[in-house]
């Protein structure tokens, strides 16, 4: 099935990408990710989670930013 | 051995103890009970998709989300049914009724949450849930759970008082009495000495007896 963030192929979804895209200037926390981008936490988390496990962002000491992988898509 | 059965489907989580934990697939990605953390979380089953009482339920449910939001809490739907029904369900809902449906809806398939959460009762339904309600605090402990036959929907507004009571009983250190709406008197917590009984008639409460104390915050 397909994920929320990852699609099947495990490329970023638009959602995913619109996450990546918050964090292209600065690492963010799940709140402050959840805020701007309108989501609801539980869903911030889980997709993140997701990118995570795609490798797409990094988290340090519970924020997160883009990994090379993440942050080559964007170029 | 039926009656084994039963008891393996029911097992009932109880009040204060830590709601169990779930990994679960629903119509906004897999979530985790862990995904709700710092949340109040109102955890509700319903019987099945497209069936008359639970459409009810959902567009009542979809009209105090803005309410429940403001309170801290996130909506979390379940059924046995799959995702795919659960997506139909909704856009019909959108469609036919124009209630949008923001929550996210765990497809159960396997019944592994319901079970967890003692939503399947034989004696209603041996393949579906009944109409439950678990509100989880922000420390993920079961702090109210209420169960509902398959022919009766549920009271928005008792659960939203609900949730005001169970916040209010938190932030204040009080409890609320019969009918309790936010504003009314609350109940002081009962004396623990003769002496803090007699002190608590000269504290200007409004006293019944020296058991039964109410002030307003």
């Amino acid at each position: 099935m397909e994920m929320p963030c990852v699609s099947s192929d495990g490329k970023p979804t638009s959602t995913g990408m619109r996450i990546l895209r918050l964090l292209k200037s600065r690492a963010l926390s799940p709140i402050e990710l959840a805020a701007k981008s309108c989501q609801s936490l539980p869903r911030v988390r889980s997709g993140l989670r997701e990118l995570k496990d795609a490798g797409f962002v990094e988290e340090t000491e519970g924020k997160y930013k883009l990994s090379e992988r993440g942050a080559a898509l964007l170029k | 051995m039926e009656k084994e059965k039963q008891t393996e489907e029911v097992g009932l989580p109880m009040l204060g103890g830590k709601a169990p934990d779930f990994e679960a697939v629903t119509t906004q990605g897999t979530l985790r009970l862990e995904d709700f953390k710092g949340m109040w979380i109102v955890l509700f089953s319903h019987p099945a998709d497209f069936t008359p009482v639970c459409t009810t339920e959902f567009i009542a449910f979809a009209e105090i989300y803005k309410e429940l939001k403001k309170r801290n809490v996130e909506l979390l739907g379940l059924s046995v049914d799959s995702v795919s029904s659960h997506i139909a369900w909704v856009r019909n809902i959108e469609e036919k009724m124009g209630a949008k449906i923001p929550f996210p809806i765990i497809a159960d398939l396997n019944k592994e949450v319901a079970k967890k959460f003692g939503m399947i009762h034989p004696e209603q339904s041996k393949t579906e849930t009944v109409r439950c309600v678990f509100v989880i605090d922000p420390e993920s402990k079961i702090r109210a759970m209420i169960y509902y036959p398959l022919t009766t929907g549920r009271n928005m507004k008792e659960i939203l008082r609900l949730i005001d009571a169970l916040q209010t009983t938190d932030k204040h250190k009080v409890a609320t009495p019969a009918n309790w709406s936010p504003g009314d008197p609350v109940v002081v917590p009962p004396p623990a000495t003769v002496e803090n009984a007699e002190e608590r008639l000269k504290q200007g409460y409004e006293c019944k007896d020296w058991y039964l104390c109410k002030k307003r915050l």
